[in-house]
């Protein structure tokens, strides 16, 4: 019985990025807060793909991040397909830096998202405005993706916590 | 930290992100972002069976996506009680404090809605408002900074149509966006896309109101350069558009920096049961 709970718990420890990914598009949920009567949101899909691509390939497989997509874009009233093709290439701009990269550091990663998170918001904001003219505000966007840049430090060592648990995890097996 | 340089280095370094699958990997980048391109240029198929197959989808993911959502929307619908809970004793006071006459305002109301229809009678104008609704439950509602959207669980198959009002009690709240075979996506009034037709009472003044993004208030725009719109007048859908029914009470005026904005009727936070107009 106690092995067969401690099995589900490093399943779960390994399957944690799938499960939150999946549990973000599925819900909307998002981080907003108001500021001054305006209401800033970061990103946090972005956060958890970038990440785990990065540093764990093999823990989000990118046909499941394809079906995180278009669920989101269910959910979000987007163009289905919009939010696959950005997360996609933010998944390219990760893996990239990733064969890109031999001594990684968080400054260098956290430099390296905000320019992977600029060339996502453009593709999307250019899809949705040129192609489907679905008013976006470009001042909401750019909000959003500074938070997410600024934010992204706190949860890569959340992450990085996670990381390190689910090693450890697979090193009692 | 250190990177490779070289520009055959960095070619390589691309096609590989694109091409190469992982060990657990079954399909490349490359493949996916062809079969999202694919996806995302279905979308212009608004009828036949692909749009049938994309309304399935639709209420198949929002359904999942009610069952998943519970346990939160019960964390956050015991937040709110307990925010009405604690405020309890200063809205007694309140009320205490209004002097309700019901029972009168009640008859003159129904006066006037009487005398109303008979005027419209006689002026042969098509009657957009009926008593008839369609009472549905909110399986999701979405408020990000990008949309501000409410799924119901009331769809083509229960006769919901596009554009249709949707009020909560007597309170406009927004129209039908979108229909699926058994949900349908409410636009909320304060959403930066909705655009509602309305009308100031007293005083006729037509005008649009346009959603700036915030949960609390809209804007009223192109109204008339020589208005004479006030704080605390009454906002009403106009119907002008032919489709959202007309004389339903959307907000309170409210004047700050020379710029004209309603206050909402209604608490977009809190939304369980809304009516959709037939």
């Amino acid at each position: 019985m106690e092995g067969t709970s401690n099995k589900l718990f490093r399943n779960i420890v390994h399957s944690f990025p799938l499960i939150l990914l999946f549990f973000l598009v599925f819900t909307g949920f998002d981080l907003s807060f108001f500021l001054y009567e305006a209401n800033y949101s970061f990103n946090f899909i972005y956060l958890v793909i970038f990440y785990w691509v990065l540093k764990k390939p093999d823990a989000l497989g990118y046909g499941l991040i394809f079906f995180a997509g278009i669920i989101n874009d269910v959910v979000q009233n987007f163009p289905i397909g919009i939010s696959s093709i950005n997360y996609l290439f933010l998944c390219a701009i990760a893996a990239f830096i990733r064969t890109r990269t031999l001594l990684p550091s968080l400054l260098y990663d956290w430099i390296l998202f905000f320019i992977a998170i600029l060339i996502v918001s453009s593709i999307n904001f250019s899809i949705s405005t040129m192609i489907f003219d679905i008013p976006i505000s470009y001042g909401t966007l750019m909000s959003s993706s500074i938070i997410t840049f600024l934010v992204y430090p706190i949860f890569a060592k959340i992450f990085s916590v996670i990381y390190l648990f689910s090693l450890e995890q697979g090193n009692v097996e | 930290m250190a990177v490779e340089t070289g520009r055959d280095d960095f070619v390589i370094a691309i096609r590989s992100a694109f091409l190469k699958k992982g060990t657990r990997q079954k399909f490349s980048l490359f493949t996916l972002l062809i079969i999202s391109i694919l996806v995302l240029s279905l979308e212009y198929f608004k009828t036949g069976p692909v749009d049938k197959f994309r309304s399935f989808t639709k209420d198949f993911i929002y359904k999942s996506s009610f069952f998943i959502s519970a346990p939160f929307a019960f964390i956050k619908d015991q937040y709110y009680s307990f925010q009405d809970h604690m405020s309890m004793y200063e809205k007694y006071n309140e009320l205490r404090d209004k002097d309700l006459t019901l029972k009168s305002l009640e008859n003159e109301n129904n006066f006037y809605k009487s005398e109303n229809q008979r005027l419209k009678k006689l002026l042969d104008e098509k009657m957009l408002s009926s008593e008839d609704y369609l009472l549905s439950k909110v399986l999701l509602d979405n408020k990000g900074p990008y949309l501000k959207s409410v799924i119901v669980n009331k769809g083509f198959n229960h006769g919901v149509r596009l554009g249709l009002a949707v009020k909560v009690e007597s309170y406009f709240v927004g129209k039908i966006v979108g229909v699926n075979l058994l949900t349908s996506r409410i636009l909320l009034a304060s959403d930066l896309n909705s655009k509602i037709p309305v009308i100031v009472e007293p005083g006729s003044t037509n005008a649009i109101l346009t959603g700036n993004d915030n949960n609390e208030f809209a804007e009223l725009e192109y109204l008339p350069k020589n208005n004479n719109v006030n704080d605390g007048d009454i906002v009403y859908t106009s119907g002008v558009d032919g489709i959202i029914a007309s004389a339903i009470p959307v907000g309170k005026v409210f004047i700050k920096e020379d710029k004209k904005f309603v206050k909402f009727f209604v608490d977009f936070s809190q939304l369980k049961y809304v009516k959709i107009n037939n």
